[in-house]
């Protein structure tokens, strides 16, 4: 991967965020303005202009993203952020559609469209902050809270098992899919860089930290806390291939999980030949 | 070869005092006070990994690394 070249942060503030933004409405230490800044560093590399890019988000802490960020935006209702998106790109393909959600806008109330655009391959970067909780609600267990944690909805403990949303992409059919984590901020901004520019769909899930709703009750109650825990529970998928699947228990593989290039294969450029075979009645 | 860093600014109005900067800076450049505003003590000793300016969720830590 080619070393990111870091911009210096008063200008990525400058440039890409609304004036007075700072201080944001999350909680102190909380990741999801780690993963904004990553998100932002990300299309900066990749050097998106701002009118051809749009940012939609859905409900949730990660839903309030797009307010502080100089991008048209859509702010959508609760799951349906990735059904806009594919709206928004189909009706204009030209345009770069970026869709941060959180894990419970992703994975629960939009699980099935988030396979569903998958499974279609069409070309957005759907990035999901996984703080392992709603914390907007006030701390419900969402579908990635990891097995055994204490939340609002499970004080004894989370008996449900978690989805590994990367493998539930893949299985669908996505064409990109990676696992970062904010406490590896270079890495993160590598990998959404590679999403962004990947032709078809692209999944970029991020570890994120949650002090306040999640970490405090899990007795990792700082932000320094939750760091230090992704650095013990993470491990790099070059390391994971020489592990065993008892060693990898409960550990998060973070790195590119999938990458396979076939943008004839990406859905706005098959929508486009469908066109011109249906002007052409049908021949071509 | 090693870098020149001029200046390590914090944006007070901004910070949230989560302490993330400060228990991650590798060369314990920052220090927190007793109501946990971060303070540069130790400019000399950094090494401009930029670590605190990377983590900060608040995008409140500028490091200048002269060319």
């Amino acid at each position: 991967m080619a070393k990111v070249a870091i911009k210096k942060t008063s200008e990525i503030r400058a440039e890409y965020y609304r004036p007075n933004s700072f201080p944001t409405i999350w909680c102190p230490g909380c990741g999801i303005g780690n993963v904004v800044a990553s998100m932002v560093r990300a299309i900066d590399t990749v050097g998106l202009k701002h009118d051809d890019t749009v940012v939609v988000t859905g409900i949730g802490c990660s839903g309030i993203i797009y307010n502080y960020l100089n991008f048209d935006a859509y702010h959508g209702i609760h799951g349906r952020a990735i059904p806009v998106a594919v709206g928004l790109k189909l009706a204009n393909p030209r345009l770069n559609v970026i869709v941060p959600m959180g894990d419970g806008d992703s994975s629960a109330i939009g699980g099935n469209h988030l396979i569903h655009a998958a499974r279609r391959n069409i070309d957005i970067t759907a990035i999901v902050v996984n703080n392992s909780t709603y914390g907007n609600t006030g701390g419900q267990f969402s579908p990635l809270t990891p097995t055994g944690s204490i939340t609002t909805t499970s004080p004894f403990g989370n008996i449900e098992n978690s989805f590994d949303l990367c493998e539930l992409a893949k299985g669908a059919g996505a064409t990109y899919v990676a696992r970062g984590a904010t406490y590896y901020s270079r890495q993160m901004i590598d990998l959404i860089a590679n999403g962004i520019r990947h032709k078809g769909f692209s999944l970029i899930e991020v570890i994120s930290q949650c002090p306040v709703q999640y970490g405090r009750r899990n007795k990792l109650p700082t932000a320094v806390d939750l760091l230090k825990w992704q650095k013990e529970n993470t491990v790099s998928v070059t390391r994971a291939k020489t592990m065993s699947p008892e060693e990898l228990k409960g550990k998060f593989i973070i790195g590119e999980l999938v990458n396979i290039e076939a943008p004839d294969q990406e859905y706005t450029a098959r929508y486009e030949r469908l066109i011109e075979k249906a002007r052409s009645g049908g021949k071509s | 070869m090693p870098v020149k860093v001029c200046a390590v600014t914090i944006d007070q109005a901004v910070c949230k005092q989560c302490g993330i900067c400060v228990a991650f800076c590798p060369k314990d450049v920052l220090v927190a006070d007793k109501e946990g505003q971060v303070e540069v003590a130790y400019l000399e000793e950094c090494s401009g990994c930029l670590m605190c300016e990377l983590l900060c969720p608040e995008l409140a830590i500028n490091v200048d690394i002269a060319e």
